[in-house]
């Protein structure tokens, strides 16, 4: 397959438009509904960052100074070729980055609500995707209709079963794959060009796995440490704690953050209004940026009981103000409800706390017995 | 196969501790780290079986910061759950412990076996560590050993370190000599700072009493006094809590050799 930079161009040369997008907020069923590509944008690589903080604060979190780095050197192909970002107010950094970034680029801003439970807050939210839906057929000069609206929402719905079937494997012990291998196949899902090819492919994927389960191949040993990993966005070049983990011999049977599973466990529900469905399913995400953010809590206790988990490994950005407050908050939930052995870990891009945080996760699982 | 006996061996950032056990008693001893830890550890171990090679110890288990670099180890183990072991070991009525090295600052909570609870780690740098302590120490011309002892004189100037980072706090100190600040005054100072960091970052396992105060530093009697007024709970210390770490190590050691 040519590079990123060949591929978008040729996409580009024949027409099509392109939309990123860094967050799971952004509502992807209106981007496919649009006869738009929609590609996540680059944001978890340690390159970026020295760039970034060429206009950044030094202490704001790896993640936006990956992405501003990235963005504004046009060494992310898929903000290069995009004809719009969507952008979202999850936090003051993001906020205060996406009015820098419209200086060189056609960025929309998706102003989220605070909370997701006030019903003030979901007609809110709704007109935020209204207003999306308006401007994305002025420029991309098209018509997002209910029907295209409804395709794209069986198209994507269809994604996150298979997502979610693909995890549920992982309910076994022993795991059939690595969570490090679980994590770049959720990865590739953001830079997909052909959804029904992709699909094809995890379904492949989801075959060889039941195989790998009747042969009783295992990527871990029976009874190693089942790990679940939760907390900020932890894709591919930014997946040190996850690797760490593995190689400290322990399992990680499930990725929470929204790099991870978080953006497939609820699914558009097919029988509403598309725009108002969409608008439910995307505001109902639990990110720490809501505040009280109780979905959060109990998606954890769910998943603790249905993974048969042994310790939950929250990971946090420096600089990250809500995902490390929260993480008191999560330690005190896990502790009252099942005493679940918790640990966080803060971090950054770099590789310079390895060895540190490699002491930390053996102690955690050594505490386990 | 009933082992006859075990070490346990602290490689540490700046000493290297080992512990003998027979089931019965214990044997401690300790080297500088040095710049060749790896022979320093062998040595060591070396000279306290007489002579004789490791292979007559029948378990080893390695704890440290240079636990996997030892080739004689049969386990390594980190230091949380050795320093935890072994600190339940020497004050079994620890029901925290704070374990101040050369590298790091760790607070664990334990239970009544000396198994790790909850606990946390320094994450950023020297702060609050031995190494801050030892920095500190040369600014000022003495020795890391002697500082413990130097009391201020509470009708005497008083004076306050505010940065926690190693260099800026340097450079303060440096500051405070140059005004003719008293030596202990500074001294004073340095172990409110030190034990106000450790505080503040042993509140989040809360702690509970009594705290076992181990590693290297432990046995800063002053530094012991702040951190029990900045916590608000006994601590406590024993003269063989530089050798937490090692002994733990040995009692695990002993526990799996059991299993052979």
């Amino acid at each position: 397959m040519a590079d990123a930079f060949t591929m978008l161009k040729d996409i580009k040369a024949a027409g099509k438009k392109v939309v990123g997008f860094y967050c799971v907020y952004a509502p992807q069923e209106l981007v496919l509904a649009a006869g738009a590509l929609g590609f996540s944008l680059c944001a978890t690589k340690e390159e970026g960052i020295p760039d970034g903080e060429k206009s950044l604060p030094r202490n704001f979190c790896p993640l936006i100074k990956s992405s501003y780095g990235l963005a504004v050197t046009d060494k992310c192909p898929y903000f290069l070729y995009a004809d719009l970002i969507i952008g979202e107010t999850t936090c003051d950094g993001k906020k205060k980055m996406f009015e820098l970034m419209k200086g060189f680029k056609a960025v929309h801003v998706m102003k989220m609500p605070q909370s997701y439970l006030a019903d003030s807050d979901k007609a809110y939210w709704l007109h935020e995707v209204q207003v999306l839906k308006e401007l994305l057929e002025a420029e991309l000069d098209t018509q997002i209709t209910d029907e295209k609206l409804q395709a794209a929402i069986q198209v994507l719905n269809e994604e996150r079963r298979l997502m979610q079937q693909l995890a549920g494997y992982l309910k076994n012990d022993p795991v059939p794959m690595t969570g490090q291998d679980f994590l770049k196949l959720l990865w590739g899902r953001n830079f997909v060009t052909d959804r029904a090819a992709f699909a094809e492919q995890i379904k492949a994927v989801i075959s060889d796995i039941e195989e790998s389960v009747a042969n009783g191949e295992a990527a871990r040993p029976q009874g190693a440490k089942r790990i679940l990993v939760t907390g900020v966005p932890t894709g591919v070049g930014a997946d040190k704690v996850i690797k760490i983990i593995e190689d400290c011999g322990a399992a990680v049977v499930y990725i929470e953050n929204c790099s991870g599973m978080k953006q497939y466990v609820t699914l558009v529900d097919e029988t509403k209004p598309p725009l108002t469905a969409i608008a439910e399913k995307y505001l109902a995400i639990p990110c720490s940026c809501m505040s009280p953010n109780p979905t959060r809590m109990e998606q954890l206790d769910q998943l603790v009981g249905e993974y048969r988990v042994d310790g939950v490994v929250d990971i946090t950005w420096q600089g990250c103000h809500t995902y490390n407050v929260e993480s008191r908050v999560v330690k005190e939930f896990l502790k009252q409800n099942g005493n679940t052995p918790f640990l966080q870990i803060e971090t950054d891009y770099s590789q310079g706390d390895v060895e540190q945080i490699t002491t930390r996760v053996q102690a955690f699982l050594e505490m386990m017995g | 196969m009933k082992a006859k006996i075990v070490a346990g061996i602290d490689a540490g950032s700046s000493a290297i501790k080992l512990t003998l056990y027979d089931g019965k008693t214990m044997a401690n001893s300790l080297c500088p780290a040095g710049w060749a830890p790896q022979e320093q550890a062998a040595g060591l171990l070396a000279a306290a079986l007489a002579g004789k090679s490791p292979a007559q110890a029948a378990y080893i288990v390695g704890t440290g910061y240079g636990r996997l670099g030892l080739p004689f180890v049969t386990k390594a183990m980190t230091e949380i759950t050795c320093h935890a072991r072994g600190a339940g070991y020497l004050l079994p009525a620890a029901r925290t412990v704070i374990d101040i090295g050369g590298q790091d600052a760790k607070a664990i909570r334990v239970d009544e076996a000396g198994k790790v609870e909850d606990f946390v780690m320094n994450d950023k740098c020297a702060a609050g560590t031995g190494r801050f302590l030892q920095v500190m120490a040369q600014a000022l011309g003495l020795a890391i050993a002697d500082i413990g002892a130097i009391e201020a004189d509470p009708d005497g100037p008083a004076c306050r370190i505010n940065s926690m980072c190693t260099v800026f706090a340097e450079s303060e100190v440096i500051g405070l000599v140059n005004r003719g600040v008293p030596r202990e005054a500074i001294i004073a100072a340095l172990h409110t700072s030190i034990a106000n960091r450790v505080a503040v970052m042993a509140a989040a396992i809360q702690p509970l009493p009594p705290v076992a105060f181990t590693g290297g530093v432990s046995q800063n009697q002053a530094l012991r006094r702040q951190l029990a007024l900045r916590l608000g709970l006994s601590v406590i210390t024993t003269g063989q809590a530089i050798f937490a770490g090692s002994i733990g190590a040995a009692l695990y050691a002993w526990e799996a050799a059991g299993q052979l």
